[in-house]
């Protein structure tokens, strides 16, 4: 079952310890905010992740299974950015 | 024995009635005055199915969609509250959006329609508890309370609708934002999941539906879904309300099917240099290219561009269109609630950016600045104020990319132009509490 | 010291080991909120020091109780390790241990599953902490006269001098902080203050570039334009837009 990496943008500070612990998928922007990679966590870097959980102060990063629409959050609002707004679960107003 | 009507079949249980109104369905000209007693006799009465989950499949086959900007599918979303236990419905009418007039004007001159939605929602999900949330300002002079009041003396309602007025933040109407109002706390987006249809106000499933949306539920279960169906389009079928402000200031809110040239909603004729699509999250495009196309997402998709919440808006030659998105945009930065990092820091900056660009003599790296913080700040935030702020902006780059060269060059084709676009007095971030 | 004593030696000296690591832990936990670094080690290292010696100051505690409990020298029994004012012997005292423990427990235990409780009981929890840390030194001070005289009075009084003073930091800091809901406001006010000034450095090279565009331009159209000359006329009067946004 593959997983990918899920933010909580609210509960993130900027802290930045994910970034140091799994820089294959996690950098910082100059803000110092954490920009994850799309997509699952490759089986190699697994424990990896879960180590950048755990290490996380604010709690705000979690593992997800990918595909679900939890942690497809980001790919949904990039893509949706790149195509034009599309119909995704009402967010804004309904 | 099925009963047929000329609009198609009509709903079990209800004898043959006449035909549904054609346009317009939501806001006929001259209302319908006398209050409940005229409501009802010009529809009929409130069609409760008798149980919950059985409007749904109707709503499916009409292919309604949410009428708040987001387009989805309602039947979906009435489906995935009615699993839960004990779910709430509200109404969405706090149309925070500053150019959209469509819901206040629903609440206006047909609140009997919305409060009948209201019903039949709550019914279709098995809801005990209702909520109309409005607009400051929007009890309407006691109007939607006396609208309750008539229902709650004939006995209509079956599930009890509290009022709650919104604050006036840009963000408020947003679905988690709203509940969080209701839940009395500070009225702010939240992380999702959880999401609303699991777990919203009170901690229960809820149904958040625009006002609109209620109105066509209402008129749905009345005359069914081939009557719904039969205008628009195939895949976007129906009508909806938009909020059109002319080249000269003036706005009106006007129903159209979807499919509608946006000519026909817009005078395109005189000198309008763009129209903004889609409110303050929507986009700019040139008026050249905005007169061949049509109020429907199959239209404006391929053109960056969304139906959303209906506002179309012309702006005229002899204004600036840098200046009047610096002014949006420094009010969307200031809509921020602030919870994120990227947003935070991205909007400001992008408004920042913006005003410089709009003035005299900006610096070269601006542009490269302001497409960078974008990049950064788009679809990184907990709801899509962000994402929506940049597609404002960045529409506005390509739309009004002379004017940006003007800039540049040192000079403006419309210095010292007054305001056109909206843009609220109190521009204090979303903030709490429901009164 | 005898075999008998050894027990209340090793009580009294793992309480010791205790406090110091529950200092510690107390700044690195006040250092992770102020996004501190130590000097020479990554960010993660204080997010990872403060929960490595948090379970190793567990380790040291539950020595402590345990070595307290089996000691025959003074009667507390286990109830007293977890119910205050159960021991018969210094009741007030070892209770406060007992309530420093239980908070402990709390902290650690909550700390440890933070992923199944979720962020907002893991925080409210972990606010225990900052009564925790001086039940542990009220009640290291009055359970035996060590603390009380010599170099541990000097020791207990260094961690409550640096307890006292990060806790300074982080209620000045909380002070500080700009209210949600005018963040954004506060923001923006920054960057067009920033963008303003950056403007005004880099005027001078913009100005002698719009002078030559100007020229170019009038040099090519012959100055027949009228909007142009419009422009002109505005520029030179000084109430086109470059005087409007000085004015600004």
């Amino acid at each position: 079952m593959s997983r990918a990496l899920r933010l909580n943008p609210v509960a993130c500070a900027g802290h930045g310890a994910c970034a140091e612990l799994l820089p294959e998928l996690i950098s910082l922007d100059e803000w110092g905010y954490p920009v994850l990679a799309p997509g699952p966590v490759p089986a190699g870097l697994a424990r990896r992740a879960r180590r950048a959980v755990a290490a996380c102060p604010a709690l705000a990063l979690a593992m997800a299974t990918a595909g679900s629409a939890d942690s497809a959050h980001s790919e949904k609002t990039q893509s949706q950015d790149r195509a034009g707004p599309s119909a995704g679960p009402a967010r804004l107003r309904t | 024995m099925t009963v047929t009507s000329p609009a198609g079949p009509v709903p079990p249980g209800l004898s043959a009635r006449p035909p549904g109104p054609a346009l317009p369905r939501l806001l006929p000209p001259g209302g319908r005055p006398g209050g409940l007693a005229g409501h009802l006799a010009v529809l009929g009465p409130l069609p409760y199915r008798g149980g919950p989950g059985r409007l749904i499949a109707d709503v499916a086959a009409s292919g309604l969609t949410g009428r708040g900007g987001a387009a989805f599918p309602v039947a979906r979303k009435l489906a995935a509250v009615a699993a839960g236990r004990r779910p709430v419905v509200v109404g969405n009418g706090a149309e925070s959006e500053p150019l959209s007039g469509k819901d206040a004007a629903l609440l206006r001159a047909a609140p009997h329609l919305v409060l009948d939605g209201l019903q039949l929602a709550a019914e279709a999900v098995g809801a005990c508890r209702a909520i109309l949330a409005v607009h400051p300002g929007g009890y309407a002079g006691g109007a939607l309370t006396g609208a309750l009041a008539q229902r709650q003396a004939a006995g209509l309602d079956r599930v009890p609708v509290e009022l709650a007025e919104a604050t006036g933040g840009f963000l408020t109407g947003q679905e988690t934002a709203l509940v969080s109002a209701l839940n009395g706390g500070l009225g702010r987006p939240a992380f999702t999941p959880p999401r609303v249809s699991e777990r919203g106000v009170g901690g229960h499933p809820t149904l958040v539906q625009n006002v609109e949306t209620l109105s066509h539920l209402a008129l749905i279960a009345r005359y069914g879904a081939a009557w719904f169906r039969s205008v628009g389009t195939g895949a976007e079928p129906g009508s909806m309300l938009a909020t059109a402000w002319q080249a000269d200031g003036r706005a009106a809110v006007t129903e159209a099917t979807l499919g509608t040239p946006l000519g026909r909603l817009l005078d395109l004729r005189g000198p309008v240099q763009a129209v903004l699509v889609g409110g303050y999250h929507g986009t700019w495009l040139p008026a050249g290219q905005a007169a061949g196309l049509a109020l429907s997402n199959a239209s404006l998709h391929p053109a960056g561009a969304a139906a959303g919440a209906g506002v179309l808006a012309a702006l005229p030659a002899g204004r600036c269109g840098l200046a009047e998105t610096a002014r949006v945009t420094r009010y969307l930065a200031l809509a921020s609630s602030g919870q994120c990092g990227p947003c935070l820091n991205g909007l400001p900056r992008i408004a920042a950016g913006l005003a410089e660009l709009a003035g005299a003599r900006p610096r070269p790296t601006v542009i490269h600045d302001l497409e960078r913080w974008a990049g950064l700040t788009s679809g990184r935030g907990a709801c899509h104020h962000p994402d929506g702020t940049v597609r404002f902006v960045r529409s506005a780059l390509v739309t009004f990319a002379a004017e940006t060269a003007a800039h540049a060059a040192g000079w403006c084709t419309a210095p010292g132009a007054a305001p056109f676009l909206l843009v609220p007095a109190d521009q204090t971030a979303a903030s709490g509490g429901r009164r | 010291m005898t075999a008998d004593t050894a027990l209340w030696y090793a009580s009294r000296a793992t309480g010791v080991v205790c406090l110091l690591l529950m200092t510690a832990v107390v700044l690195l936990g006040i250092l992770v909120t102020r996004q501190g670094r130590l000097p020479g080690l990554p960010r993660f290292a204080v997010t990872g020091l403060h929960r490595n010696l948090s379970l190793l100051a567990v380790l040291f505690l539950v020595i402590h109780v345990l070595t307290a409990i089996l000691d025959p020298f003074v009667a507390i029994g286990l109830a007293a390790t977890v119910v205050p004012l159960a021991s018969p012997y210094r009741p007030v005292w070892i209770g406060l241990g007992a309530v420093a423990f239980d908070l402990m427990a709390a902290l650690v235990l909550t700390s440890l599953a933070r992923a199944r409780i979720g962020r907002r009981a893991w925080r409210a929890v972990h606010w225990l902490a900052y009564a925790c840390w001086p039940l542990s030194l009220a009640h290291g001070l009055g359970s035996s006269g060590d603390l009380r005289s010599g170099p541990l009075l000097w020791l207990s009084a260094a961690c409550a001098a640096a307890v006292a003073a990060a806790l300074a930091v982080r209620a000045l800091a909380w002070a500080g902080q700009v209210p949600p809901a005018s963040r954004a406001a506060a923001e923006l006010a920054r960057q067009e203050a920033a963008a303003r000034q950056q403007a005004a450095a880099a005027r001078p090279e913009a100005a002698v570039r719009q002078e030559d565009l100007l020229a170019r331009r009038q040099a090519v159209l012959g100055g027949q334009d009228t909007a142009l000359a419009r422009h002109h006329a505005a520029l030179a009067a000084g109430t086109g837009l470059a005087a409007r946004e000085a004015g600004r």
